[in-house]
């Protein structure tokens, strides 16, 4: 039995130390926001925030997890996390809207860590969520958006 | 295309439609008197199939077609909105089930595709708000006795003398009216909506992880399967070891199905884990050493040897060797996958008595047609419920419901509720693919480098053949999407000397629509083309076009304002270059100008300047957001895309291999609508095909390099 703390809640989960985090999340907990787009950690659907880091879920253990603070699309309530959804709701970022999840909290952290990022910081941040749709003119102005508000 | 293809069997496609002077379809469906299939909840006002007006005055719009991106979750709420004079904040929108009053009323089936969602329910969404807002009228003209004319209606209420009366209050009583059976639509100059750029309804579901996609349904009662399948058609299990599979923990089943073998297990991870354990073997008959090299070999050698004719006049032979010049060309293109950022998968419940199925379609009646032949049970005991599409760049528009086949098979022999769920290397080696193109070329060009003869065989897959548009895409032999919009381009048809032939292949790898279907392929030859001709005669390759193509003016209108706007003839700086690609396609008209930079083998594309005519433009910010898309998406396919074969296997297997565009790659976009009152065109699909040739194109003002292969990063 691992303990893991996922939107401010504690849940007792028992399976395998190895299974990846996405799949705890998805199809143990129903926390369906986060995406499965690869499973090889190549293009950012899967990302979630680990003690405030982000990391791919999709080839996370859980057990690394243990005992820590993940945080998932449904639970981002921060301020910059609210802006950043607001910003990607006034840019009407999404298309498809399946990667846009993973979208949201790699920017999040980019914006915590940098609050005024310029397109290169947003190219080096950004790049490993791949949008199929191809929607990253938005990403990039809603990114910009944040930033200011 | 489309247009011209039902042209040839018009009474054959149709249910009953009628043509109007706008040339818009009128449905066969009436909204007046009919029973529904789909029981509206009594407490509401239900017209017609298409919306549902609370006693709260919320309007709940069913979606005939499904959101896979391209905003159709909003531009048909528009349409109803605009007639209805609904107040916007109170409008939602939900898939409709799958049922004939959905069908869509060009093709005799549910179904979203061929960017035709807005074009072909522009009048009937446009008359089903007219409809509803016609009983509101009379509802509210009744119960304060005075006639209809001296109402009036906007944002969501009656206005009757002084007195506003909400849609909501009106609804019981509007609800006993008789719907009427033809109603007048406003006058375009009095749209509020329509024209105007309206944000996406789902867009804050898509940013907070509440959208439900195929995917995130949840049965309680539904275990995760993981299928072993072939790309090979017709390719056997030999062995495969169940019971290493049913050692790991939470492994349930192991069941075969005429796809190959199936392991259920609590969750998708384990399910994965069994799969694997399986060490399926298969027997790939007489393909085992299909490889691309021998596919290309193949393909030059039926080139050399011509195919079935698709149009030929004059004498093209007699006029080449009288020709001034003679360009002679040919152009590769590789199979593609679509690689939506959703995998594929379908969850299914199946009962004694009915079948339900859960996923993100485009095909509701073949769906419905698949199961009920796998289930043995009536058509209409199988419900499709539509949830969000992560994607679908055509795969989930699959001729044979590949997807949702293989999920009822699944239950079928399991028993059990189950979720399919394919991996990215399911998805990538999957096929289902664009297919691959060889189209080559020889065509005459007068003194004035004018063409004079066309000569051309192509050789590729008929996506057509065994699908429902057979019938009227394949003529005579010749799928018309082989060669989409060629023979219809107005340079080759009023050419008096040419021949255009045919010749389709058959393989063992499943082909389908990949999104823009034969223009996919075909833009990159013809404006390749087109540019090797004006370098021929000597000519600026904007210019050339713009005499080869002024007899379609639309088409030259959106290449005189994309000269304008992207500097087109400006000097450029060593290595730097500007490429234009301009076609017709869907209804629409749209040219790209790429403006690139060649360091060796690195190539950076700057910009695109992109202008469309798309008719009546509905959501203005949702067709700039789909010609974004048509650029990113169109420049992963230019760029990187590319599924190869060895020894029957595919060599791809996930985005590391199979590349897409990332966000640094992201050019700068900027896109112009022509105004227009035209009836709509499509634009999901109208200026994807141009990126390929616009890059190319780009890459040779830049270099003198000419890249006839694609994709560009194989062969620069």
């Amino acid at each position: 039995m691992i303990t893991l703390k996922v939107n401010g809640v504690s849940y007792g989960v028992d399976v395998p130390d190895e299974m990846p985090i996405l799949w705890v999340l998805r199809d143990v907990l129903g926390l369906t926001g986060t995406k499965f787009g690869c499973a090889a950690a190549q293009c950012g659907a899967c990302m979630v925030h680990l003690d405030g880091d982000g990391i791919r879920s999709c080839v996370t253990p859980v057990a690394r997890a243990a005992d820590r603070e993940i945080v998932t699309i449904e639970g981002l309530n921060d301020a910059i996390g609210r802006s950043v959804q607001a910003a990607w709701e006034e840019v009407d970022v999404p298309q498809c809207g399946y990667c846009q999840s993973g979208q949201i909290m790699a920017a999040t952290i980019l914006l915590r860590e940098n609050p005024a990022p310029t397109d290169d910081d947003i190219n080096h941040a950004m790049s490993g969520n791949i949008c199929r749709c191809g929607t990253y003119k938005r990403i990039r102005a809603a990114i910009h958006l944040a930033a200011k508000t | 295309m489309m247009e011209e293809i039902l042209n040839f069997n018009r009474r054959e496609f149709f249910r009953s439609s009628a043509i109007l002077t706008t040339g818009l379809l009128v449905p066969f469906y009436s909204f007046g008197g009919k029973k529904f299939e789909t029981a509206p909840d009594p407490s509401t006002l239900a017209p017609n199939s298409y919306l549902r007006i609370g006693t709260d005055g919320h309007v709940k719009v069913l979606l005939s077609r499904c959101e896979l991106g391209q905003g159709i979750w909003t531009a048909l709420p528009m349409l109803i909105a605009e007639e209805l004079d609904a107040d916007w904040r109170r409008v939602s929108a939900e898939h409709a089930p799958a049922a004939i009053e959905y069908y869509h009323t060009m093709y005799d089936t549910q179904r979203t595709g061929g960017s035709t969602s807005v074009v072909s329910e522009f009048d009937r969404y446009r008359k089903a708000g007219a409809t509803a807002r016609y009983l509101l009228v009379q509802a509210a003209a009744a119960r304060y006795k005075t006639d209809m004319a001296s109402c009036r209606t906007e944002n969501g209420v009656v206005l009757v003398g002084g007195r506003k009366i909400a849609y909501g209050d009106l609804v019981q009583d509007a609800a006993k009216l008789t719907p009427p059976t033809d109603v007048p639509l406003k006058d375009p100059s009095a749209w509020k909506l329509i024209g105007k750029s309206t944000k996406r309804l789902d867009t804050p579901d898509k940013c907070n992880g509440k959208a439900i996609f195929g995917l995130d349904v949840r049965q309680p009662d539904a275990l995760v399967a993981a299928v072993a399948r072939n790309l090979i058609e017709g390719s056997k299990v030999k062995s495969y070891d169940r019971e290493k599979a049913l050692a790991i923990p939470g492994v349930k089943e192991v069941v075969p199905i005429p796809q190959g073998v199936a392991v259920l297990a609590d969750n998708f991870w384990t399910a994965r884990r069994g799969r694997d354990a399986l060490n399926v073997q298969w027997d790939l008959g007489e393909y085992a050493s299909l490889s691309s090299e021998g596919i290309w070999a193949d393909y030059r050698s039926r080139a050399d040897k011509g195919g079935i004719v698709a149009v030929e006049a004059g004498d093209v032979d007699k006029t080449l060797a009288s020709a001034a010049k003679v360009v002679s060309v040919e152009y590769y293109q590789p199979f593609i996958a679509h690689a939506p950022m959703e995998p594929l998968n379908a969850t299914v419940r199946l009962g004694s008595s009915k079948c339900e199925v859960w996923t993100g379609t485009q095909t509701q009646t073949d769906d419905q047609n698949a199961a009920a032949e796998i289930t043995g049970l009536p058509k209409e005991q199988v419900f499709i419920h539509t949830v969000f599409l992560g994607g679908s760049f055509g795969r989930r528009n699959i001729t044979r419901s590949d997807f949702v086949r293989e999920a009822v098979e699944v239950a079928k022999a399991s028993g059990k509720t189950v979720k399919t769920v394919w991996t990215r290397e399911d998805d990538i080696q999957g096929g289902r693919y664009r297919p691959a193109f060889l189209h080559r070329f020889k065509v005459g060009l007068d003194k004035e480098g004018r063409p004079i003869a066309w000569k051309q065989v192509s050789v590729g897959q008929s996506v057509m053949t065994g699908g429902p548009f057979e019938k009227v895409a394949v003529i005579n032999g010749v799928d018309q999407y082989s060669i989409e919009g060629m023979q219809q381009a107005v340079h080759v048809k009023a050419l008096e000397n040419k021949k255009i032939e045919v010749n389709t292949t058959v393989l063992p790898i499943g082909i389908d629509n990949w999104r823009a279907v034969g223009l996919s392929h075909t833009i990159f030859a013809m404006e390749s083309l087109s540019d090797e001709m004006a370098h021929a005669a000597g000519k600026d390759p904007l210019d050339y076009r713009l005499m080869l193509y002024r007899d379609e003016p639309r088409l030259a209108g959106v290449l005189s304002l994309v000269k304008e706007k992207s500097g087109w003839g400006k000097t450029m700086p060593k290595g730097r270059g500007l490429g234009v690609a301009a076609f017709k396609g869907m209804g629409s008209f749209a040219a790209l100008v790429a403006d690139v930079t060649v360091n060796g083998k690195e190539l950076k594309v700057h910009k695109f300047t992109c202008v469309v005519d798309c008719g009546i433009a509905v959501n203005p910010d949702g067709i700039l957001a789909q010609v974004e898309s048509s650029v990113g998406h169109g420049l992963s396919a230019t760029l990187y895309s590319e599924v190869t074969l060895k020894d029957g296997k595919v060599l791809q297997h996930n985005f590391y291999d199979y590349k897409s565009l990332r966000i640094e790659e992201m050019p700068e976009v900027e896109i112009h609508i022509v105004p227009s009152r035209e009836k709509p065109g499509g634009i999901g699909e109208a200026a994807v095909g141009q990126v390929m040739p616009a890059v190319t194109n780009a890459i040779y003002a830049a270099t003198g390099k000419r890249i006839r292969s694609l994709p560009v990063y194989s062969n620069l």
